[in-house]
């Protein structure tokens, strides 16, 4: 296996270059996407419930489903396998903005008010701050589902080290199947483990020191 | 020293503005009973007033409308002549102060940054700004170099709320409102914020509006006292004096309390007594000297002071060891001097010396007050007292508030009178 590696290791490299690629922009938009939501969320509370219910329902849809839906949309390729992914990172962060934004002290929102924060600089400068470190947490669950939900892109021609894994079981019984199948996964886990360390140093660069835990 | 001097200066041009609440009406939605009912009121400039009555009877409603947390249905308040609503709610806000329980200070934010909201939202330039987070860090009795970096989660409960007034009186606003300000902390961090809020008072001359449910804290504070009732209903609206001597109805008398004679010591002032002033020393003076001295004054313990005149310790004249004195070590439980005689019983208490150390301006040492020294004024109010009601036997039921004053009150009495 070192020899199949060692031959391809061009290959490899970009497929895991575009594997990562993939899975921090389809992070980051979802950060976006989801702490906007959150904002929303925690303004409505009656919308509350049913966000809830929704990014709990959707970590149940199968990935594989979800991209079968996405191909008449957005037909094969990169942008459906962000798409997906995009989607499926949402709902972590989601979850944990919202308890996040929840759990700022009433007290402290109203001490901001009423030293004449407007409603959008207490958001930025105490609400968000605070709910930061949950947020994290849920950018580093979301990031490491990801990874996974990546590799299921390949199936749709998206980038990636998914492409090998399927590949491998395409071929099984054929010479290279395993070697494809596992250098790919070890791959996606080295990557995994690589991004989460970046984000805790992201962490702890972002976070205030009056609240690190 | 430039901060000191600038707050000298500001001592006599800054005052605080006039508050006037106009037939003010609060009815919350989905409610048949209105929170506040058609209150009036004028808080003078540069008074504390202090807002006190149960829970639920509209006091903290009250002071929301001021700076316009909350709405009123209907009637105007005017701050310095000027109604709220002719500015931007922002911008009112950043000339009123705020201060809550705790203090609120956000944990993302250091001790410095805390302060400095409000200026900054003004667009003080850095410099100024810096200045002025050290010079309040300095009135409120906190050493800037050493807490300015500092999170509020490394802070005591007491200096949180510490840094809450400095952050409260940031910009300089002409009037503070406070919402039960010293709740969260222990009595005698109580009593000790509670001394150097009106030792800032006294140099600062702010309109203070605060909301309390502790009677004993609005007669020890105020220069007037607002009993509300049920719906915001003024019971009284008075100087404590009057308050505690003639009611004006049931309601302020029950509020009031049994007790009331020996709440009336927190109507004296150490400021109205006379101080004692034994041996002083300071950090860096020769033991040999100052022990000399003591003794030629007949003390056996000598009060401690900083280089600016801070009381440090009261070290027995055995505890001096060394060549030169050092700071002892231990707290020092001191009265500001505007404390009342019930705080200096209650330090008193607490102290091995049967006295307590008094402080005036930031906390420079005035004197020493001694259980005798109360005493006998405590016998003395007894004997006019006494006196009065024999001169005018009409006005002397068992109700009159000086006959009851106990010469030695019981712990029973000083825990009543501190519960109200």
């Amino acid at each position: 296996m070192w020899d199949f590696v060692v031959d391809r290791r061009e290959q490899l490299l970009i497929n895991a270059w575009n594997h990562a690629y993939l899975v921090i922009l389809a992070v980051l938009f979802a950060t976006v996407i989801a702490v906007v939501l959150a904002v929303v969320v925690t303004r409505l509370p009656k919308v509350e419930p049913v966000a809830n219910a929704v990014s709990a329902a959707g970590l149940t849809i199968p990935s594989f489903a979800l991209i079968g839906l996405l191909l008449p949309v957005t037909g094969l390729g990169d942008v459906t396998a962000l798409v997906a992914v995009t989607f499926y990172a949402v709902l972590p962060i989601l979850r944990n903005a919202i308890v996040g934004l929840q759990g700022v002290e009433p007290g402290l929102v109203e001490s901001a008010r009423g030293m004449g924060m407007s409603e959008p600089m207490t958001l930025l400068r105490i609400k968000l701050p605070l709910a930061w470190p949950v947020i994290l947490s849920g950018i580093r669950v979301s990031l490491q589902m990801s990874m996974g939900v990546a590799a299921i892109a390949a199936y749709v021609l998206g980038p990636g080290l998914g492409a090998w894994i399927f590949q491998g079981l395409t071929q099984v019984g054929g010479k290279n199947a395993v070697n494809y199948a596992l250098s790919a996964t070890i791959g996606i886990v080295l990557l995994a483990l690589i991004l989460d360390l970046a984000l805790l140093l992201v962490g702890r660069l972002t976070t205030s020191k009056g609240v690190r835990v | 020293m430039t901060t000191m001097e600038s707050t000298d200066k500001q001592q006599h041009t800054v005052s605080g503005a006039e508050i006037t609440l106009d037939g003010v009406s609060k009815i919350y939605r989905g409610q048949q009973a209105p929170a506040v009912d058609n209150i009036s009121l004028t808080v003078p400039a540069g008074e504390i007033v202090m807002f006190v009555g149960p829970s639920g009877c509209g006091k903290t409603t009250t002071l929301k409308m001021i700076n316009r947390l909350i709405e009123p249905t209907s009637g105007t308040i005017s701050i310095g002549g000027e109604n709220i609503r002719a500015k931007k709610v922002d911008e009112l806000r950043r000339t009123i102060g705020y201060v809550i329980q705790g203090g609120s200070l956000f944990p993302h934010m250091s001790v410095a940054k805390n302060i400095s909201i409000v200026p900054k939202l003004l667009g003080w330039n850095t410099s100024r700004v810096k200045d002025r987070v050290d010079e309040l860090l300095d009135l409120v009795g906190l050493d800037a170099a050493k807490y300015r970096d500092r999170y509020p989660r490394e802070l005591s409960g007491g200096q949180q709320q510490r840094v809450g007034v400095a952050r409260g009186l940031a910009a300089d606003p002409p009037v503070i409102l406070m919402d039960e300000p010293f709740g969260a902390v222990d009595p005698i961090t109580r009593q000790r914020l509670q001394d150097e809020l009106l030792s800032i008072q006294r140099e600062l001359h702010k309109t203070i509006v605060c909301v309390t449910h502790d009677i004993d804290e609005a007669i020890k504070l105020g220069d007037r006292v607002l009993i509300l009732q049920e719906g915001a209903h003024v019971a009284q609206y008075d100087t404590p004096e009057v308050v505690l001597s003639s009611p004006a109805n049931d309601f302020a008398q029950d509020f009031v309390g049994a007790g009331s004679s020996l709440k009336r010591l927190s109507l004296a002032r150490i400021a109205d007594l006379e101080l004692k002033t034994p041996t002083t020393a300071k950090v860096g003076d020769s033991t040999a000297q100052v022990r000399s001295r003591a003794e030629a004054n007949g003390d056996g313990s000598v009060i401690v002071l900083d280089d600016r005149n801070r009381p440090l310790g009261w070290p027995w004249l055995r505890q001096l060891t060394g060549e030169k004195i050092v700071q002892p070590s231990g707290d020092l439980i001191n009265l500001d001097s505007r404390a009342t005689l019930n705080d200096a019983l209650d330090t008193m208490l607490v102290s091995g010396h049967g006295g307590a150390v008094v402080t005036g301006d930031r906390d420079a040492y005035l004197g020493v007050i001694d259980f005798k020294t109360v005493t006998d004024f405590i016998e003395e109010m007894q004997r006019e007292a006494e006196t009065e009601t024999k001169a005018a036997p009409a006005a002397g039921s068992d109700e009159h508030p000086a006959s009851r004053i106990s010469i030695a009150p019981t712990d029973e009495e000083l825990d009543g009178g501190r519960e109200g």
